[in-house]
């Protein structure tokens, strides 16, 4: 294929049309990226549990409303799922001792077998003329107007949440644990609050994005807390480009979400260009290392060795 | 006010590595006592603080603080009766969180962590006041990032963190030997004034001989575990740093010149 029947072959009208799918899919992802938020930014915790927490909250989701359980309460079951998740997380970690990011991959890989064994089987669908969803990508504008008021809503039950002396206690976790201890913080009390929240949010994504794409399947986690990581981190670089130092935490919140639909927006354009859908994962996990080594890149380039070295050099020996 | 009777700790226990810190240390402290801790690197007074606040389990004895039996309690249960100060200023304050944020968690020391909101009103106005107190201009940065703050600034806040809320006990972990002598000078008149204010008892390690004889009514002197010379009252004031120094030499059994080069 010539350079120029791909142009020609690329017609914008498509690129168009599909925003408001990834629209309100980048908002689905935005509810996880909260999640992430608060366990890598807030508790300063890398924690892998939600790549299964994301399936278990689908798998819970379809598995229910199948059930005939109505999808709301579906949702808040699965978010109850994520929080148990969060909470086997927090314990191997806390109580036994274990590495937090090896915790993590410990619950992440049970979850795997469990989310089996709740979907009897890799995947099940759920077909919404037969029931009831909030959300699906037959009616996609719909699906953003929900999506939206439920991160409103999310966005300023979190506001609230850290900023009441529980939610500080968790901040100062994580921001400092030996004084946190010194102020009488019970500190492993707090990392599991904040697993379980954080996995409770991901997995309540997870509920919607099943209902939106209509089933649940056992991979569907893989390789979230990537796409959850380039959330926060495009939010985090968007926010300090247009508000900088102004940046407060609702705003914080805000453009973590906005990074979710930043990202599908790009995902989008990049299926636009027909590029290889495979290598989705390596471009996004390169958008992660990109930004999160640029601040330290800065930070070095302004204080490195060899710049000091050319500083101190005898000019013209 | 604070009772240690015959407490020990052997780090790494039954490996060559073993080092007994604290060999049954037994100590009275009366309240308003303003003691200064004064020993050789080694000499188990960081160990002795790390006791009292709970770091670790001790192997042996009793602690009680204000009569209260806390050889049981993990760190942050400790904590409602103990207020402390740490060597490196960074340790002490949470630098992502705003000054009065971090007052405010000090101010909760000791209580269970609700969902009422963080900081109130009137609080800050308490925090105002008392920011003013220490004259280094924070009362108008309140809403700053503490990690903004300079060493000295932090370890001013970090002491007006522990004693915002009146603690039977207060620590201070050799808390000026990061400072520059001015700011180390002036964090050690803050010292002064919060435990006299607050009529509070203290325990202050430092390194600085002067210092150790200057402030406070009791000096004791650690060597090896132990504490070797326990000096208080009248007899205290008249003590010289020479005193200390050959002291230490003789417990110690280092030459003095040395010592007088370590410790001067």
């Amino acid at each position: 294929m010539d350079i120029l029947s791909y142009f020609s072959s690329l017609n914008p009208m498509n690129f168009i049309s599909s925003l408001p799918g990834n629209a309100a899919q980048g908002l689905i992802w935005g509810i996880m990226a909260l999640g992430v938020f608060i366990t890598f930014r807030l508790l300063d915790f890398a924690d892998l549990t939600v790549d299964g927490s994301f399936a278990a909250g689908g798998a819970v989701t379809v598995v229910m409303i199948l059930a005939g359980v109505p999808a709301p309460l579906a949702l808040l079951a699965a978010a109850a799922a994520g929080l148990a998740a969060g909470l086997a997380t927090g314990l191997l970690h806390t109580i036994l001792g274990i590495p937090g990011i090896l915790s993590g991959i410990l619950t992440q890989i049970s979850l795997w077998s469990v989310n089996l064994l709740i979907l009897d089987g890799a995947n099940k669908a759920v077909n919404v003329d037969k029931y009831s969803l909030l959300v699906s990508l037959r009616n996609v504008y719909g699906s953003i107007l929900t999506v939206f008021l439920l991160v409103a809503v999310l966005i300023c039950l979190l506001y609230w949440y850290f900023g009441t002396e529980q939610g500080s206690a968790i901040r100062a976790t994580g921001s400092n644990p030996g004084m946190s201890k010194a102020q009488g913080i019970n500190i492993d009390k707090m990392k599991v609050l904040a697993l379980c929240l954080s996995n409770g949010l991901v997995a309540l994504s997870g509920g919607l994005m099943s209902q939106y794409q209509g089933f649940a399947d056992i991979k569907m986690g893989q390789g979230s807390i990537v796409i959850g990581l380039a959330a926060v981190i495009i939010g985090e670089v968007l926010g300090e480009a247009l508000i900088g130092k102004r940046m407060n935490f609702m705003l914080r919140l805000i453009f973590v979400t906005v990074g979710g639909v930043i990202y599908y927006l790009v995902i989008g354009l990049v299926m636009w260009l027909k590029m290889p859908t495979g290598l989705l994962k390596l471009l996004t996990a390169a958008i992660v290392a990109v930004f999160l080594a640029v601040p330290y890149l800065k930070s070095r380039a302004k204080n490195s060795f060899s710049m000091a070295g050319k500083r101190g050099a005898p000019k013209n020996a | 006010m604070l009772e240690l009777r015959n407490v020990q700790k052997t780090f790494n226990k039954g490996t060559i590595n073993e080092k007994k810190a604290l060999c049954g240390i037994s100590l009275t402290l009366k309240e308003g006592d303003f003691v200064t801790v004064i020993g050789g690197n080694g000499a188990g007074k960081s160990t002795l603080l790390n006791a009292i606040a709970g770091v670790w389990p001790i192997d042996e004895g009793s602690i009680s603080i204000g009569g209260i039996s806390v050889a049981a309690l993990p760190e942050h249960k400790r904590a409602p009766y103990i207020g402390r100060v740490f060597q490196d200023p960074m340790l002490g304050t949470a630098a992502n969180m705003s000054l009065e944020e971090n007052l405010a968690l000090a101010y909760r020391r000791g209580q269970r962590r609700t969902l009422r909101w963080g900081v109130t009103r009137e609080e800050r106005e308490l925090y105002r006041h008392e920011l003013k107190k220490l004259g280094l201009g924070l009362e108008d940065r309140m809403s700053a990032k503490v990690g903004l703050l300079s060493g000295g600034q932090r370890q001013a806040v970090t002491l007006l963190m522990a004693t915002l809320r009146r603690p039977k006990l207060l620590l201070l972990d050799e808390h000026t030997a990061a400072l520059d002598p001015a700011t180390s000078a002036k964090v050690l008149e803050l010292t002064d004034a919060a435990v006299s204010d607050n009529g509070l008892t203290a325990l202050m390690i430092t390194h600085n001989m002067t210092d150790a004889i200057r402030h406070g009514n009791r000096l004791l002197m650690m060597n090896a575990g132990k504490i070797i010379l326990d000096i208080s009252g009248e007899e205290k004031k008249s003590l010289s740093k020479d005193y200390l120094i050959k002291k230490f030499a003789e417990a110690s059994g280092v030459q003095e010149e040395t010592d007088a080069v370590l410790l001067s």
